[in-house]
């Protein structure tokens, strides 16, 4: 498709040869010239353009992606905040508690349940239920929904910590209730050594809510798990809650860290977390990259297509402008070309003329005395009887006249054929110029037994035209035809008036004729296909200029190896010269 | 009738007078213009056939000069040099133009037509 588009709109100084020899062979070579001009401008063009956005691409790219980490971060430390506040103030609300009531009070369960109304009243819910354990891990107050008075959890872990380091805070769990909370627990030391525990679980309701409400973009999920890997608070992506989560647990860090990774799937995800002091939760947020980077990559997507855009467009019309250019320096130098060299072409001719013109008059002068000489002798004969009466003398005197009148005549045809120089429009016989014209090349083909027939039947009207271009025409169409032609062969020219008031002289040789690709070439000048038999390229091209001159045309037909016609069409009545009809 | 011959080629134009005689018509010859114009002076020519390109004053010139002072002369020029054809073209005052070499026959009939004209 490109190719046969390529073939079609391929600009004329494509087919021109590349000339490797001479010094100013760079000058003519008009594919380099097309190619360096399309190449170095576009060159310029481009680069700086794709450069450009290339760069804007990274620099855009890592922007968005520090951005992207920055405001992860951000999210991260400000939800560690929000949820280091939440627990640390209930842990605060419990140890006043357990401060400020003396053990017996706590252990009335009417005054606990009031506590714990009032708590419930002061922190907007989460405390679900509140408990007094003894030293013994016995469960000896209670007020809440579950009745778990009397419970012993002398041999529970929290219990077990709570009385290690004073205060606890569980991971979330299900427990006897079989429903997630956690649980705070603050241990208060007697002053006969013993102690006593005050228990409070809270739902994680309020925290997921803290975690819920959260406003994270690219599909971000924020949720809690604990220093073991297991989920804490509900997840859109990552599991389920109190299940193992996907990913490795983050290295233990004090500060909120941020990093890019990779999800089971293979999707890199955008992963901040923070380890909430004294708590065994780790805050995590994480968020799916290539959605974060999706706007980026629309408005990158609009750009990259209004560069092609650009580029195409930018491509077309360098193409356009080069070929242009190329294609008008490419006829400027075929025009000058052609007009040197018909300047030499007619110095060559008018030096010729010369040289003949001077011959024949030289020639015309001894001739004519020899013409005299004989015409006397002649004479002299005839007067006396002997002489007059022997043909054998008389025959040698007219065979030397007509000789002569021979002689005379080729170099009244040489200085007629010389003489061109002049536009000079007259009636002419077609057929009789055509003969003319054979005349000169007569003995060629006599010696190499071509046949040629002239065939110009009387309906055909002389033309009114200019004579020397006309047997030049024809006399380079003879010696083109005699040149692709075998000895033996035939060249038939006939002429026919067609309706047009044309006369339409066809040259039809049997020679080697001519391939399709140089067909079309054959009138361009310096085109040669015998540039190693000392053609010139130019026979050709001189006969379209003449015929053109003269307001004629002339095509030609042709096969390989079946022969060539010249088709030449004169106006009967003189025109002024036609447009060039290439 | 008197017929005035002018060409620098003696062999020429002696051979051409001497047949021309043969014929019954006298000419005067010449090689050169000046003797031609000199002899004209004496001999009220009627037609001159002259060479075209000859050295010093050319059959042209000497058609002028004699045209000047003798304006009833006829003319045939004789040239070895051009076509027939170019010198039709640049002909003026019906001045007859004959290639060379020119059979005898060919210049007695233009001489008639000229003299008759």
């Amino acid at each position: 498709m490109m190719r046969t588009l390529f073939e079609k709109w391929k600009p004329d100084f494509w087919y021109l040869p590349v000339h490797t020899q001479g010094p100013f062979k760079h000058m003519f070579n008009f594919r380099r010239i097309w190619k360096l001009t399309v190449g170095l401008t576009a060159g310029v063009t481009l680069l700086p353009l794709i450069v450009i956005t290339l760069i804007d691409y990274n620099v855009t790219q890592t922007a968005i992606e520090s951005e992207i980490l920055l405001r992860t971060a951000r999210s991260v430390s400000n939800t560690k905040r929000s949820i280091s506040f939440f627990l640390d103030e209930r842990k605060s609300a419990l140890d006043f508690l357990v401060h400020d009531n003396p053990f017996e009070s706590l252990m009335d369960e009417s005054n606990l349940a009031r506590i714990l109304k009032d708590l419930q009243k002061g922190f907007g819910g989460g405390f679900e239920d509140m408990g007094v354990i003894d030293a013994a891990g016995l469960q000896r107050a209670y007020v809440g929904p579950y009745n778990l008075k009397g419970k012993d959890y002398s041999d529970q872990p929290w219990f077990r910590k709570v009385v290690e380091s004073g205060i606890y805070i569980s991971d979330v769990f299900l427990g006897f209730r079989n429903v997630p909370h956690l649980v705070i627990a603050v241990k208060y030391d007697l002053p006969d050594g013993a102690f006593y525990v005050l228990r409070s679980s809270l739902d994680t309701y309020r925290f997921i809510m803290l975690l819920s409400e959260l406003e994270l973009s690219g599909r971000g999920d924020a949720f809690l798990i604990n220093t073991h890997g297991i989920i804490q608070t509900p997840t859109r992506y990552h599991g389920n809650v109190l299940e193992p989560f996907s990913l490795s647990v983050p290295k233990y860090s004090e500060r909120t860290e941020v990093h890019e990774i990779q999800d089971a799937k293979g999707d890199p995800i955008i992963f901040g977390y923070a380890y909430i002091p004294n708590t065994p939760f780790i805050l995590v947020i994480a968020k799916l990259k290539s959605e974060l980077m999706k706007p980026w990559r629309q408005t990158r997507l609009r750009l990259i297509g209004f560069l092609i855009a650009s580029i195409t467009v930018i491509l077309i019309v360098i193409l356009g402008v080069a070929t242009y250019l190329v294609n008008n320096l490419y006829a400027t130098d075929q025009k000058r070309l052609m007009s040197l060299h018909k300047l030499e072409y007619g110095s060559k001719m008018a030096s010729i003329g010369r040289l003949a013109a001077g011959i024949a008059h030289e020639i015309n002068n001894p001739l004519a005395i020899i013409n005299e000489k004989a015409g006397l002798i002649k004479d002299l004969f005839c007067y006396k009887k002997e002489y007059a009466d022997d043909p054998r003398l008389i025959r040698t005197i007219d065979s030397i006249i007509s000789s002569v009148e021979r002689c005379g005549t080729i170099t009244k045809r040489l200085l007629g054929f010389a003489r061109q120089s002049d536009v000079m429009l007259q009636r002419i016989d077609v057929g009789e110029l055509i003969r003319e014209v054979l005349s000169f090349t007569g003995k060629e083909a006599e010696y190499r037994s071509i046949d040629v027939t002239v065939t110009v039947p009387d309906e055909v009207p002389p033309i009114e035209s200019d004579r020397g271009k006309l047997q030049q025409i024809f006399l380079n169409l003879v010696n083109n035809s005699f040149a692709a032609m075998e000895d033996g062969g035939r060249l038939e020219i006939s002429a026919v008036m067609n309706p047009a008031r044309e006369v339409v002289v066809s040259v039809k040789d049997d020679g080697c004729g001519i391939s399709e690709a140089d067909l079309r070439r054959v009138f361009e000048p310096f085109f040669s296909t015998k540039t190693q038999k000392g053609g010139t390229g130019l026979g050709l091209s001189i006969t379209y200029n003449l015929v053109k001159e003269i307001g004629g045309q002339i095509d030609v037909e042709s096969e390989e190896g079946v022969g060539t016609c010249f088709i030449v069409r004169l106006p009967v009545d003189a025109q002024p010269e036609k447009e060039n009809p290439k | 009738m008197n017929i005035l011959l002018v060409d620098d080629e003696i062999e020429l134009v002696s051979t051409l007078a001497e047949r021309l005689e043969i014929r019954g018509i006298d000419a005067h010859w010449f090689t050169n213009a000046e003797d031609a114009l000199k002899s004209a002076a004496s001999v009220p020519y009627d037609l001159a056939i002259l060479d075209v390109k000859m050295p010093r004053t050319s059959g042209l010139e000497l058609r002028d000069r004699l045209k000047r002072k003798y304006p009833n002369i006829k003319f045939i020029f004789l040239t070895g040099h051009g076509s027939e054809e170019d010198y039709r073209r640049g002909a003026v005052d019906g001045a007859v133009y004959l290639m060379k070499p020119v059979q005898i026959d060919q210049l007695i009939a233009k001489m008639k037509e000229v003299l008759k004209a």
